[in-house]
């Protein structure tokens, strides 16, 4: 139980790279971008073969990310140049990838279990620090001995590379062109109007978005062993979900907040998403089923809610203006009517 | 020995003609071979019908719609395909619509630096800096709404008056070349519209910026500005130079038109008083 709740937080904390690039395309660009499914493989597919191939896994990662830049940038092109549809120039951008990221790979699969990858790297270099030890110790002393995961490595480096990302993130949408490409989100017409080339402010905010979420790609195949053609397949649908669940959950009202929220309702999905698979009658082939369940819910539980509470003060309204108007019966003119409304 | 005055224009628009439709029955005729030219520091009103073409005129000027004939100039420089966010960095302005003008989940200094970064290449500074968030607020107390207080405020959370005065401020306070102002006070209440219009007077009379207001009340079009021109079918029917405009009332306006139309101003958008 701990052990697959410590390593959906893990997963999630990679992930969150996603979601973040999910982030800027859905709500900052306000552009519904379904390439994502297809950079994050082709964020997987150039890391691994590059690793594969002997090169430095750092070097790979980093070569992932600018991959995945420029299938952001091609989606943008099609979309702003082309004149297609956002949706349209999404799915035909993640429809070509699939291809593209069979070509790269070679195969539909590459492992790279036996290969150096940047998360085996981190993995050495963390029980260099000899910090593992010293905090199984102290969890064995307080008598949570079988809540000891492998390493703690992991999810601290990667804790790190999120926050700098966010950070990052965070200062680019507040300098001008940040500003512009919300702006573009937000108002075309205003932000045109104070000479802003739109175009290529969502070429490049599409070209960001994806190169995290390639990032991400590039990561998660190291992290698993493997990178595998099929593996963006509802990738959108799972960034979704965080943005949504983080909203939801930790609200959105500033940048700093909004990114933070993105990053934890990355993780607050992995930790739904493994408690649902542990449930017994539920197999992993319903992990899309429960993940689209996880989004609907997270969609439709708050306006539930809100409607609810709207319904209930209306109700107290419409009740209490009957009680106004049974008091004053006895007294039928109009003013006491008039009253009544300006009462309430 | 004889001084020749030199009087530089700096909005030209030449032979400008704009067809919309063309060869569908809809067949529309927008811009009939229009021709004016602005002065540095004018100050031009356009009134007319719906359909006039005012509007179209507006955005052939910014650059939003490409005329199908002749040649705009601003400060002698042929800009006719310049495209709208490259001709922007010289234009400013204002939108019918007060939702139009800001971006309604950013902040007012989010949106004032937009603004104010209208006339550079945006790069990646920091938008919003201390000493620009002192120069918004010295601009914003211009106003007199209380919005130099409320930097951090989204735009969302402004009352339409409040948007459409802050979406004048950021059109203007770049002293752009020109300004163009879309009929910027019609969607508001007549107090509303009282308030944006006097600060469009003191703001215009401030940076001394070359103006074109379109405007469906003819009083404000006869009280505001140096110069008045008349729409109707695509073409300026009337034009009244500084003098002339001096002496002008709404009967006389509507009487001039009914002389060079021999029809009626049938409207019901036209605010006559």
């Amino acid at each position: 139980m701990y052990t697959a709740v410590f390593g959906a937080v893990e997963a999630g904390v990679i992930y969150a790279l996603m979601a973040l690039g999910v982030y800027l395309s859905f709500r900052v660009l306000d552009f519904p971008d379904l390439t994502v499914d297809g950079s994050f493989v082709t964020g997987g597919a150039v890391a691994a073969i590059l690793i594969v191939g002997g090169a430095d896994p750092l070097l790979a990662t980093v070569l992932a990310f600018f991959a995945g830049f420029l299938a952001g940038c091609m989606t943008g092109i099609l979309h702003t140049k082309g004149k297609i549809n956002a949706l349209l120039s999404g799915i035909l951008m993640m429809t070509a990838l699939y291809s593209i990221n069979l070509r790269i790979m070679g195969r539909s699969n590459v492992s790279l279990l036996s290969e150096e990858t940047l998360i085996s790297k981190i993995v050495d270099f963390w029980k260099g620090l000899k910090i593992d030890d010293a905090v199984a110790a102290f969890f064995t002393s307080i008598g949570l001995a079988d809540f000891i995961p492998k390493t703690w490595g992991i999810l601290v480096i990667m804790l790190i590379l999120v926050f700098v990302m966010k950070a990052a993130i965070d200062y680019f949408l507040k300098t001008d062109v940040g500003l512009a490409i919300r702006a573009t989100g937000d108002n075309e017409i205003m932000i045109k109007s104070f000479s802003a080339n739109t175009d290529t402010l969502k070429i490049l905010g599409l070209g960001l978005s994806n190169a995290l979420v390639a990032l991400s790609g590039a990561l998660v195949a190291q992290y698993q062993g493997y990178s595998d053609v099929g593996m963006g397949i509802g990738m959108i649908v799972i960034g979704l979900a965080s943005v949504i669940i983080g909203e939801t959950i930790f609200g959105a009202k500033t940048v700093v907040r909004a990114t933070l929220a993105v990053i934890l309702g990355a993780i607050v999905y992995r930790i739904i998403y493994a408690l649902a698979l542990r449930v017994d009658f539920l197999e992993s082939g319903d992990m899309k089923l429960i993940t689209a369940f996880i989004v609907i819910c997270a969609l439709v539980i708050p306006r539930f809610i809100e409607f609810a509470n709207e319904k209930k003060k209306k109700k107290r309204r419409l009740l209490e203006s009957q009680r106004l108007i049974e008091a004053n019966a006895n007294k039928k003119s109009g003013e006491n009517l008039a009253a009544v409304k300006t009462d309430l | 020995m004889q001084i020749r005055k030199v009087v530089k224009i700096l909005l030209q628009l030449k032979q400008i003609y704009k067809v919309f439709n063309e060869g569908s029955p809809d067949e529309k005729v927008a811009i009939n071979h229009v021709n004016l030219d602005l002065k540095p520091g004018d100050f031009v009103t356009v009134i007319g019908s719906n359909g006039a073409g005012k509007s179209t005129l507006l955005n052939i000027i910014a650059g939003r719609l490409t005329p199908d004939l002749g040649q705009v100039k601003i400060g002698g420089k042929d800009v006719t395909l310049m495209p709208e966010h490259k001709r922007a960095r010289l234009i400013g302005r204002v939108f019918q619509d007060p939702m139009a003008g800001t971006a309604p989940s950013m902040t007012i200094e989010e949106n004032l630096s937009i603004a104010y970064s209208r006339t550079t290449r945006r790069g990646l500074k920091l938008g919003v800096t201390r000493k620009k968030r002192e120069f918004f607020k010295e601009k914003l107390s211009m106003l007199n709404l209380g919005l130099e207080d409320r930097l951090h405020a989204k735009v969302g959370l402004l009352s339409g008056g409040e948007r459409q005065a802050l979406s004048l401020l950021m059109a203007t306070f770049t002293e752009p070349h020109i300004l163009l102002l879309d009929e910027h006070t019609a969607a508001l209440d007549p107090a509303r519209a009282e308030l944006i219009t006097e600060l469009t007077k003191k703001i215009v009379e401030e940076y001394k910026l070359t103006t074109l207001m379109v405007t469906h009340n003819m009083q404000q079009a006869i009280e505001l500005g140096n110069r008045l021109i008349m729409m109707d079918n695509g073409q300026i029917i009337f034009e009244a130079n500084e003098n002339e405009k001096k002496h002008l009332t709404v009967e006389k306006l509507l009487m001039e038109f009914q002389r060079i139309r021999g029809k009626q101003i049938s409207n019901d958008r036209a605010v006559l008083v």
